[in-house]
């Protein structure tokens, strides 16, 4: 992490950019959050540690309209979420520098939490220059340790690779952490009957408060105004809790970052009901990869999506019924 | 799963139909007598690519318990190309129903074109024969949120 | 809110024998912003139309809807009724109460209910409607016809003939088309090639028409009036202007095993070739799979003999590209392969024909120089048999479910001209019907049978079995006097089916015209709008659309023609205002409408806006108009809405939905 932020005040000494976009400490020990930082002297509070896993691609359209260059922090997997910004003309790369930091697979806090670790007081271990094999816990009750991969992020187990698909220079060691196939959920959810995937995705959906976290974190969900907050559709029907956004939002929600989406898993990470909201998105991934042949968004920037394109040998919608 | 008496259900279906194709196909199934279903009730737009899900999942959530899409054979879009988006956006949202757990006999795409008022009929009394083996739709109405 | 009126029509008893009209116009007026609904006899008549004018005035109607048939037979008619009272002619819905409700239902009941439903989905929509302007757009006063046959030819010089520029792509060395291979026409028995030539000779002379031969039509993009065509001219490698037509070049070519087609195929061509005597143009085309020269690189003696110096083997294909403001399809037909008909022994015997090549052998200029005679060993035959329907008005997927329509006629001519030239040969003729609508037609079947002793016998033939001394053995029934028949013929005539020229499907696919299940293209209307596509600008000529005999083809190449004229006699034509519409204001500039849009009509602005007092430079998506054809696949596309489509918006169509489910 020293070197990065060494870096970080040079390219800010010497004018490059103009302000690092990064993550600064929390008020908890494993809860940083995404911040700018315009001085030196700013960057005082600059972490880069296992817990940094929000995806600062989407503060990059905000910051395409800044004066002068923004540096900024991607992990591997933030990568593709930035190329398909490119893609969609929502940020501008001449304003980006962009250094592509290692990552050694980002941590759940509510998987440490599970383990029955309770009344934390600091972590150690976490700091990307750690090996990423133990996590040391101070906690009020004393010291525990559990190991990093059991702690790790869903979206880590499944990870893309270790390498940047952009970047203008690269920090840091990365480690492979990918350990699951990415489709193994789905498909036990595709092997369900009817009735077990409805109940399933009915108790999953039946906790959403809709706070629009998932929404407002999405890279993909990048509207200057959502569908569902336009009179476009009639669909902005706040006020009504009996209304179709209430009833279909997720599904709509999935459809529209439908071939958009990078699979970068800040949906589900921020959701604070926890509710897997990567499975719809992630279903669509494996469906598009199967009927239209093997695509991950944001791999370029220039390629035309799955939904913007069409083979003259597509698949018939039938194929879902008969597929049964 | 239908809670009423089946004699007694009453499908509300929704068919949305290219004006090219597959809306002049329902006018030869008119102008030809070939009967269908009271229960189907068209929509006219002008591609199969104006169907946008939304419409499809407003159309369950205000009741419907069927929802077909009609549009040209694939090649023979009046626009070229619509059919095409058209095809793989309902091969995708159609999957996720099923994906969901409702039925997907609900939902389906036909390719109709104006010279094809029999298959329109055919088409319309098929899908309305298996809404009524599926009854009643109680799970895409109420995919809800919260409940 | 709007003011709504509601018109009911009756359609006679079309309409209200199925449909309680009254109750449709007692529910339909309780609906919101409903301020007028009335039902009369017939919405489309003078009267009707006066009606409709009149409440429009007295009630300062903002909206009407309109109960009655399909909006393809009168949204226009009653749009400009609206109009002519002053109202937006976009302010008209119409719910379709005929087509799709009392003409399919039986039950009183259920069709007024589900007109009732119907008509508060239009109503629904009429609210959410706004008025549109259409745009205007250039007509380029030029034509284009595919297909160099009579069809073609006829359409290019009607067209030419008044006043306008008509190009004519034939895919074939010449024009001509299939009529040159006929040897005499029913039922006046002109030489075909005595009255076609002229019309060729005609064309090609003609100041106002190009013809491009051995080319096709590559690519098409624009809309009515306003077409890009790319057409392929294929290497000739003979220089089209040097070409005298001597004709040495073909003396002399050592090449000469390729199967002619113009003779299909009953005797060969050289590689070098002109398709037949009268070919126009006269100039000679090098088949590049059977040359020499291009096979072996060895040879040119072509380019020895040619004394103008014409032979250039070093010619490649052209794409010319061309404006036009209407296009012609004139592709034509041909006859139906027989390999699934082995029962008729067509590829067993060179002594079972189509009637395509007999009448190759009956012409002078054909492989028997005219004389009739097997192919097998050149005798003259004692017996010949007809079958007819062969592939046609077919129930199963072997053949064609419809009638070809030329058979009986041909036949009776074949017939009647074998027993003319040659009165000992006896001829049968196997039929399932006679068909013989049309101006003297019966007349000239009723000679073959009577005043030429043609022998029709009603029945199918099962079978043509080859026997050891040459002879076909015919196994038929007669179903008048219900017996098995078994003849023994030298020659077995099959009346094959007619389809469409395979290579329509592409060219429809190009000109986004719909085809029909039979390959046919489909007119705009069946009984009102024959010669028309569906797809504005363009327009259908002979059996492309259906199976015609000369007469018919003609007549319907002049209408096409009348057709295409009147479009490219107007300097302007109204657009339909029903196009896409971005929102500055919730546009992402994301690009995906444009990746969709099939008429590049979107394009993209960096503009300063004014976001509910925040300023900024936004990159913004731009529809053009004059491009936009209204389909909407960007509006599904865009996934914060900001993409509408103007008379079928988001609101209006969840609007009907609504209706519909409530």
């Amino acid at each position: 992490m020293q070197e990065l932020m060494n870096r970080a005040k040079e390219l800010l000494a010497d004018g490059t950019v103009a302000r690092v976009l990064g993550w600064k400490a929390g008020d908890l020990s494993y809860n940083p959050e995404p911040a700018f930082f315009e001085t030196e002297e700013s960057l005082k509070d600059f972490v880069y540690n296992g817990f940094c896993g929000a995806n600062l691609s989407k503060y990059m359209i905000a910051a395409s309209k800044f004066e002068g260059k923004t540096l900024i922090c991607l992990k591997p997997c933030d990568t593709y979420s930035f190329n398909q910004l490119i893609k969609e003309h929502r940020v501008d790369r001449e304003k980006a520098y962009i250094i592509g930091v290692g990552c050694k697979g980002k941590l759940d806090i509510e998987k440490i939490r599970q383990q029955g670790i309770k009344g934390i007081e600091s972590i150690s271990g976490a700091e990307i220059e750690d090996e990423a094999e133990t996590l040391t816990i101070q906690t009020i009750y004393g010291e525990k340790t559990c190991a990093y991969k059991d702690v790790m992020l869903e979206r880590c187990h499944v990870c893309k690779g270790k390498e940047h698909m952009i970047y203008d220079e690269l920090i840091g060691e990365s480690k492979d952490t990918k350990d699951a196939d990415r489709f193994a959920e789905i498909e036990n959810i595709e092997a369900m009957s009817p009735e077990e995937k409805f109940a399933f995705f009915q108790k999953e959906l039946s906790k959403c408060i809709r706070c629009n976290a998932c929404r407002n974190v999405c890279p993909a969900c990048s509207c200057r105004k959502c569908v569902f907050d336009s009179d476009k559709f009639d669909s902005s029907q706040k006020a009504n809790v009996d209304s179709f956004e209430e009833k279909m939002f997720h599904v709509i929600r999935a459809f529209h970052v439908a071939g958009r989406c990078t699979d970068c898993g800040e949906c589900s990470r921020v959701c604070p009901q926890g509710i897997p909201l990567h499975l719809f998105n992630r279903k669509f991934i494996k469906d598009i990869n199967e009927f239209y042949g093997e695509y991950q968004a944001g791999e370029d920037t220039d390629s035309k999506g799955p939904l913007t394109n069409f083979d003259f040998e597509d698949v018939e919608p039938g194929i879902v019924a008969e597929r049964g | 799963m239908s809670i009423e008496n089946k004699e007694e259900f009453r499908p509300k279906i929704v068919a949305f139909c290219c004006n090219w194709c597959s809306y002049a196909g329902a006018d030869l199934a008119g102008s030809s007598r070939l009967s269908y279903p009271a229960d189907v009730k068209i929509i006219r737009v002008p591609c199969s690519c104006r169907v946008n899900p939304m419409f499809i999942l407003r159309a369950f959530e205000k009741g419907a318990d069927g929802v077909i899409m009609c549009g040209c054979h694939p090649g023979d879009c009046h626009y070229s190309t619509g059919n095409y988006y058209a095809r793989r956006r309902m091969t995708l949202l159609f999957s996720m129903l099923d994906y969901l757990g409702v039925e997907n006999g609900r939902t389906r795409v036909e390719w109709v074109s104006a010279a094809e008022g029999v298959k329109f009929s055919q088409t319309m009394n098929e899908f309305v024969e298996k809404i009524h083996s599926l009854g009643k739709n109680v799970r895409l109405g109420d995919l809800r949120c919260r409940n | 809110m709007q003011r709504i009126g509601v018109f009911v029509c009756h359609c006679g008893s079309n309409i209200a024998a199925t449909v309680d009209v009254k109750k449709v116009v007692e529910i339909a007026a309780k609906e919101p912003g409903v301020v007028h609904a009335e039902d009369y006899q017939y919405m489309c008549s003078e009267a009707g139309q006066a009606k409709i004018q009149e409440a429009i005035k007295e009630k300062n109607l903002t909206g009407i809807v309109v109960c009655s048939c399909s909006p393809r037979m009168h949204e226009a008619t009653f749009r400009k009724a609206a109009e002519r009272a002053g109202l937006n002619p976009y302010m008209v819905e119409i719910a379709n109460i005929r087509e799709h409700c009392s003409w399919i239902h039986k039950d009183m009941e259920e069709a007024t209910e589900k007109a009732v439903i119907l008509a508060r989905a239009a109503i629904a929509k009429v609210h959410l409607n706004a008025p549109l302007q259409p745009g205007e757009s250039r007509v380029t006063k030029r034509a284009l016809v595919i297909g160099g046959g009579i069809a073609g030819i006829q359409t290019a010089l009607d067209i030419a003939d008044a006043g306008y520029e008509v190009d004519i792509v034939e895919k074939t060395p010449s024009i001509g088309g299939r009529m040159s291979q006929l040897d005499k026409t029913f039922p006046t028995l002109d030489c075909s090639a005595c009255i076609l030539t002229p019309k060729m000779v005609e064309a090609a002379s003609h100041e106002k028409i190009t013809i491009y031969t051995y080319s096709e039509v590559d690519k098409v993009s624009g809309f009515v009036g306003d077409f890009t065509v790319d057409i392929k001219k294929k290497a000739r490698s003979i220089d089209i202007d040097k070409c005298t037509g001597c004709g040495a070049c073909m003396e002399k070519c050592p090449s000469k095993k390729t199967p002619s087609e113009f003779n299909r195929g009953l005797n060969n061509r050289t590689a070098i070739y002109t398709p037949f005597a009268q070919a126009i143009p006269n100039v000679p085309v090098i088949d590049r799979d059977a040359c020499i020269k291009f096979k072996t690189g060895k040879c040119g003696l072509c380019e020895k003999v040619c004394q103008a110096g014409a032979i250039d083997y070093t010619q490649k294909d052209e794409i010319v590209s061309q404006k036009y403001g209407a296009i012609v399809v004139a592709t034509g037909f041909d006859t139906i392969k027989l390999d699934k008909y082995d029962e008729y022994a067509y590829n067993q015997s060179k002594d079972v024909i189509t009637s395509l090549e007999l009448e190759r052998i009956m012409n002078a200029a054909g492989p028997t120089k005219g004389h009739l005679e097997r192919l097998s060993d050149g005798k003259a035959p004692k017996e010949m048999v007809f079958i007819q329907c062969v592939g046609s008005r077919c129930a199963d997927d072997r053949g064609k479910p419809y009638c070809s329509k030329i058979c009986c006629m041909y036949t009776a001519k074949h017939a009647m001209l074998i027993r003319d030239k040659y009165p000992d040969v006896n001829v049968t003729v196997f039929y399932i019907d006679v068909r013989t609508p049309g101006k003297n037609f019966d007349e000239f079947y009723r000679r073959a049978v009577e005043q030429y002793g043609v022998n029709y016998i009603k029945g199918q033939v099962g079978k043509v079995i080859p026997q050891p001394n040459g002879k076909l053995l015919v196994q038929g029934s007669d179903l008048l006097d219900n017996k098995q028949i078994l003849k023994e013929a030298d020659m077995v005539v099959l009346a094959t089916a007619i389809e469409p020229n395979p290579d329509v499907r592409k060219i429809a696919t190009m000109l986004t015209a719909s085809i029909d299940t039979n390959n046919f293209l489909t007119e705009a209307h069946a009984k009102l709008r024959p010669v028309e596509s569906p797809t504005a600008g363009i327009f259908l000529s002979g059996v492309c659309q259906g199976p015609k005999d000369i007469p018919e083809t003609v007549a319907q190449a002049g209408a096409a023609a009348v057709k295409a004229i009147g479009l490219l006699a107007k300097d302007k034509l109204m657009t339909n205002p029903c196009t896409a519409k971005s929102d500055e204001l919730l546009c992402n500039g994301c690009s995906a409408c444009a990746n969709v849009c099939p008429y590049g009509a979107i394009s993209y602005e960096t503009k300063e806006v004014n976001d509910h007092g925040i300023r900024e430079t936004r990159r913004i998506a731009v529809v053009n108009t004059a491009l936009c054809q209204g389909c909407g696949a960007c509006t599904v596309t865009c996934p914060s809405g900001a993409m509408d489509l103007q008379g079928f918006s988001n609101r209006q169509i969840l609007a009907e939905v609504d209706a519909i489910c409530r």
